[in-house]
This record gives C-alpha cells, structure tokens and sequence, in this order.
C-alpha cells in the first residue's frame, strides 16, 4: 500500500518524522547543556526567609555564568563552556516529597548536578539517594552537623558549601566571652526541632568550655516551629535571672518574637543573641531590635556589606538592582552553592584539556579545593574534601541615621579553622573535648 | 506569687487566641457537620487581608486607631467573599455525599487557596505592627505586658457570649438549633435550610478571617500561617466536643492555662501539651468535653 497517495497518513508520517528531527534536535541541544536543578522554599513559610532569597542569588549567579560577565576570579561563558539549563522548584512538602522528586528529577529528567535545599530535614533524607543514584549534590544552606558526622561519613557525591551549626555556636560563645565579661549565666528560645536543638546544643556546650562561669538556664524555651506566638515564652524570658538570651529563630516565628518582645520590653532587660537573624534586618528597618547580637552563619548578608572585592559589589549590585533589596544570608548562600559548581567544573575541564569534564572529574575537582564565594574565600577541607569552613562573622545589630539603614557594628571575625571541627571529628565530641586543636 | 499571676495572664491571652482560631471552625461544624479544613485559609486571608488595609490605612493622614476598623473590615470582606464563594461554589453540592468526601473536598480547597493566597500577596510578609504599638504597654506585679494582646481576652469574651446569646436568645438562633437537631424536619416546617447554611458558614468564615485579622499585627504574615492554626483549631474543637462553643471556650482555656504552665515550669514539654490533652481528653471522652448530645432518629 502507497501510503503517499493517502494524503491523512501523510501527513501524519511528515509529523512524527518532523517531531522526530525535532527530539533529535533537543537531545542535541539539551547535550550542550548542564542541567542544574534548583530547588528552594517557593511556598510556605520557609520562602520569604531563605527559599526565596536563595532562589534570587541562585538566579543572578546562573544568568551570569551563561552570559560570561561574572567578575573575576571566574571567566568564561558557562559551566566548562556550557550554558546551565537551571530547573529552579520547590522545596516544600517535607523529606519524603523531595526524594520523590530528587529521583524523577535525576532518573526522569536528567538533571547532571543538584545544587540546593535550605531544610536540615531535607538534606538529611537526600543525602543518601544523592549518594545511591551517584548525582553531584551541593547542599548550599541547611545547617545540620549530622549530614557527614552520622548520616555519611565517606561521600563522594554530596558536598556542603558552607560551615554547619557547629561553626555558629563557637562562634557566638567566643563573641560572649570576648564581649560580655561579666556574663553570669544564658537561657535560650529555640524551635523545637534539628535547627533548634542543634544550635542550643553547640551554643551551650561552646558556652561550658569557654565561659565556665556562666550558668546555663534550666528553663531554655522549645516553641513549636511556626508557632507564632510567644506570650508565656517572653514572660518566661524575663523572668528568668540570667541576661543572656540565644536564639536561632529565624523566618516569620523570629519577626513575631522581635515584635511581641519588643512591645513588652524585652531587649531592653535582656541581651539577645540572634544566630539568624541577618534574614529579617532589611525588611524590619527601624523595627529591628538594635543592640541585639548578630550572626548570619557566616561571613554573608549584612556581614558582607562593606567587603570590597569585585565579585561582592557586582553581586549587591545586580541584586538590589533587580529585587529592590540587598541580598541577604540566603542569597549568598545559594550564589555560593552555583559559584561551586562554576569552579569545579572548570577546573576539571583545564585539567581535561579543555574538553568537557565528566562528573567523577568535576567532584574530584572540588574536593578539598579552596574556591572563591561571594563574600570570602571557601575551604573544602573537612569530611574528605565535601564538607566546606569558611569564616565567621558575629556584631551588633545598630541603625545607621545618616544611610537610614541598618548596619552591624563592632564586627568580631573567627577564622574557619577556629570555629569549625578539624576534619574527621565529631562536632559535639570536639566541643565536649575542649576544642582540641582550634586555631585561633 | 508573680509568677502564678503571670501564668494566669499569658494563659488567658493564648486561650483567647485559641478560642479566636478554633470558635469559626466548631459554629460550622455544629450546624453543617462539616469539618471545614478551609478554616485555616480564613484565618490567612483574614491576616493578609487585614496586613493589607492597617498598611494602607496609615498611608493615610486620618485618625491612628481608625486602623482598628481595617482588623474588622478586614475579616467582614474575606468571611463574606470567601464564605459565600466556597459555600455556594462548591460545598452545597456536597451536602447530600459522605462526610469523608467533604473532608477531603475542603483540604483540597485549602491547597488551592493556599497558592491563590502566593498568587495575591506573593512570598513577602506582611507588617501591621501599628495597631500593638498605639496601644501600649502595661505594668501588672512588675511584668510588662502589651494591651493589645491583653484586648484578645476581651474579645474573645465579647465573640463568645455573643454566640451563645445569638444561639439560645434569638429567633435566628431557634432557627439554627432546629437544622442542628434535624435538617430534613426543619425544612419541612418551612426553614429555608440552604440560607441557614450559606448565612452559618459566612459567620464561621468571618470568626475564622478575624481570629487572623486581629493575630495580625502581632506576627509577621507570610506563607503557611494557616497550617498551623488549623491543627490548632482542629485539636481545640475535638478536646471540647465537635459542635459546642462552650466545650471550643472550656477546651481553649484548658490548653492555654496548661500550656503557659509548660512554658514557665516545663519547657522541654511544651510542644506535647495540647496533644496530651486531647489524647487525653479522648481516651476518657471520645465525643470531646462538651459535645451535644446526639438526636437518635428512629
């Protein structure tokens, strides 16, 4: 049978050779590129704080690295010459949701590297797929020691670009004890959940060896995440005999608590030490609870305000520019995370002869290497090369009358090597030891 | 003694705010036996909704506590959109299906409102503090605490006696007792049931729109806030009995009281406080504190 002469299944021979060309054509297309899948808080509570935030500095480091105009040190149009194809998604839905969509995005669609997550909760249910599916993962954010110190002690295809909860509470106890001499004791409001718990834990144990003197509350406060009211905490707070208050609310719980707190006079009695608070500083203005200490995990937000490099002010730049608001912790965070994947794979592809690497080449490219984030340089030097240490940075949260913004003051920094656990051991192990081995 | 009274206060005010969360959600279901999950939606629509007017209202020179009146037009506007759109829109022909299916239809609403609510107000929260800040502050046994959330005892009192006064005191609420006892008679004695329902489930969602609209200035207004309240509600109106106002104010008053109590002397448990209670509450009385009694038709 002629089928030409049928002009109906003519044309339906013509489509599906044309859609075939065209598959072709995508495959050829999609085989220049580099899927990155993205994935953030773009519902719930979890978005305005750091989902949505991240997404930002995500997107304006992956609009750069396509067009080429990054500043230096980085160059050169994409990742070793390809464009990212970025798939950016939600987050939301909790840890068995995003495994789901972890392996429809790795087995389904093909996505060659996952850079993202902000939830503690969340990177610990990836770590292991990421591991068992063998997809470079780059956890930019989330803050649990647990991910290399228990979950997977020897990964080859997951890394963390940024410090751990460790690294915060070290900090904050060395800023108590390097600030606050007559400190006679702390209490504490944290969530009751990983985040919480963990920094109160790594606050506390940090606060036993290096404040001794300090007695610890024995009625520190667990509300339940995104609870949203504080009335009998604060009560609780004030009184309480002990000055210091630690805190590592972050997102719309720790703007409630700063408003009814504020409204009662609590950070008129008490010296509050927010770990995370750098998220809410823009958008509270003159709201915010000046006098209060400061940390951003890290060297990021507001903490990067005044740093002077080139990749710095271009990156606050572009994004005020775009958002109408400066990039905070989050942003940063997440630009980190793609700044990773920009030096790793061109590493690899130089050290390939300047052909496109393959992935065992890209991961061995950025273990253990020292890469250039956006605000400081970043270390990949603990858990086998994948877990990252940078600086620290803790101030005091004060309102600048002539930029009618607000501005960190007396900015005390803590090299990475200070506040983070030495490779191969256990965080709370170390704390409880003393800090064996910290260079400070 | 200071902390006795301290815990009292802090445990009237979360009562208050419990009963505000938790009272549109047992009106529903005590007249329609429907377990709205929406409720949540409400009360987010009502917060961003009332962010949304107090922020316009002081862009303006008038007076500063006409920014009161946004907390109730505020709720008015969502519990009378929302109410009568979800009620004529989608529940009514849901009325005559099994229980579960209703259920499931009013979460399902909940998911989508929850991505109209990202769709209108996007990811940014919302600030209305100027409501809590015109207010002031109070100094009682030497606790500073703010009027505004001390107000919420008061208007959660108001809400109350007004409900059971509206129930048991008008021709309106005769009318509303007789559909809870027996629709069908109650129709067959002229009672246009369908108004009873769209005219309860506009005040359930208005009770809902303004237990946010007035939490409002207190919190940041963002994505989820109306998860959380949901459970809360939900846990509320089981421990005092599906239906009742008075088992919603005795079930908010005994979560309150107990969890200030918690927060003060047993902080780690804080979190279990309200679970216990209803597990509790449950093994001893699986229809709840205060639920009506049940007409057994024969």
């Amino acid at each position: 049978m002629n089928i030409l002469k049928k002009p109906g299944k003519a044309a339906l021979l013509a489509t599906g050779l044309a859609a075939a060309v065209g598959m072709t054509a995508g495959i050829a297309n999609a085989a220049d590129t580099v899927k990155m899948a993205v994935p953030t808080f773009l519902t719930g509570a979890g978005a305005p704080a750091f989902g949505v935030p991240a997404r930002n500095g995500a997107e304006v480091i992956i609009e750069a690295i396509n067009k080429g105009n990054l500043p230096a040190p980085y160059s050169g149009k994409g990742l070793a010459g390809r464009q990212i194809e970025a798939l950016i998604y939600d987050e939301s839905g909790g840890g068995v949701k995003q495994v789901a969509e972890f392996r429809n995005k790795v087995q389904k669609q093909g996505v060659d590297l996952v850079v993202g997550y902000i939830s503690s909760g969340t990177c610990a249910a990836i770590t292991p797929v990421a591991e068992e599916l063998k997809v470079l993962t780059i956890f930019p954010i989330c803050g649990t020691p647990r991910i290399f110190e228990e979950i997977n002690k020897n990964p080859k295809y997951v890394f963390r670009t940024m410090g751990h909860a460790t690294a915060d509470g070290v900090a904050e106890a060395m800023y108590v004890k390097a600030n606050m001499p007559g400190v006679t004791g702390y209490t504490g409001i944290n969530q009751n959940y990983a985040w919480g718990q963990d920094s109160w834990r790594d606050f506390d144990l940090a606060m036993k060896q290096l404040v001794p003197a300090a007695a610890v509350s024995e009625k520190a406060q667990w509300p339940k995440i995104f609870s949203g009211q504080y009335g009998a905490e604060i009560s609780a707070l004030m009184l309480s005999k002990e000055k210091l208050v630690h805190s590592s609310l972050w997102g719309g719980d720790l703007e409630a608590f700063i408003f009814q707190a504020s409204a009662r006079g609590l950070f008129r009695k008490k010296d509050v030490l927010f770990s995370v608070a750098d998220t809410s500083v823009y958008r509270l203005g003159k709201k915010n609870p000046f006098g209060s200490i400061l940390g951003a995990r890290g060297p990021y937000g507001i903490f990067a305000a005044d740093e002077k490099s080139p990749l710095n002010i271009w990156f606050r730049k572009v994004y005020q520019d775009r958002y109408s608001v400066p990039p905070v912790g989050g942003s940063y965070q997440a630009a980190q995370g793609v700044l990773a994947a920009k030096f790793a794979y061109d590493k690899a592809a130089a050290a390939n002869g300047g052909k496109f690497p393959s992935q065992d080449q890209v991961i061995a490219a950025l273990e253990g290497a020292t890469f250039q984030g956006v605000a400081a340089p970043v270390h990949m030097n603990r858990s086998g090369g994948h877990q990252a240490a940078t600086k620290h940075m803790i101030g005091v949260l004060e309102w600048d009358k002539e930029n009618g913004q607000p501005i960190m003051t007396n900015v005390a920094e803590f090299g990475s090597d200070c506040v983070m656990p030495p490779s191969g051991v256990n965080g709370t192990e170390w704390l409880k030891g003393g800090m064996k081995g910290a260079k400070c | 003694m200071q902390e006795l009274i301290v815990i009292l206060i802090d445990g009237l005010v979360f009562s208050s705010y419990l009963f505000m969360v938790a009272v549109g959600m047992t009106v529903i279901f005590g007249v329609m036996k429907i377990l709205n999950v929406t409720h949540g939606s409400f009360y987010a629509f009502g917060a961003y909704m009332s962010a949304t007017l107090i922020g316009a209202y002081y862009q303006t020179d008038w007076h500063e506590f006409g920014g009161f009146l946004a907390i109730f037009a505020a709720a008015i506007i969502i519990g009378v959109v929302l109410g009568i759109i979800i009620e004529r829109g989608v529940l009514k022909f849901l009325y005559d299906k099994d229980e579960h299916l209703i259920v499931l239809a009013t979460f399902a609403l909940f998911l989508v409102l929850e991505d109209v609510l990202l769709l209108i107000w996007g990811t940014d929260p919302y600030f209305a503090f100027e409501p809590m800040g015109l207010l002031g502050a109070v100094d009682i046994v030497e606790m500073t605490f703010d009027v505004y959330s001390l107000t919420l005892i008061g208007l959660a009192a108001i809400v109350g006696i007004s409900l059971w006064l509206g129930l048991t005191r008008t021709k309106w609420g005769k009318l509303l007792l007789a559909v809870i006892y027996d629709r069908e008679i109650s129709q067959a004695m002229g009672i246009n049931v369908a108004v009873v329902f769209t005219v309860t489930f506009v005040i359930g969602a208005m009770l809902g729109a303004l237990g946010g609209a007035y939490i409002a200035p207190t919190i940041s207004v963002n994505p989820g806030i109306g998860v959380e309240v949901t459970v809360l509600a939900f846990a509320v109106v089981v421990i005092g009995g599906m239906g009742s106002i008075p088992g919603a104010m005795i079930g908010a008053l005994l979560v309150g009281i107990s969890r200030a109590v918690a927060v003060h002397k047993f902080p780690e448990i804080e979190l279990f406080v309200i679970y216990a209670i209803m597990a509790g509450v449950l093994a001893l009385r699986p229809e709840g504190l205060f639920a009506p009694a049940k007409v057994r038709k024969i």
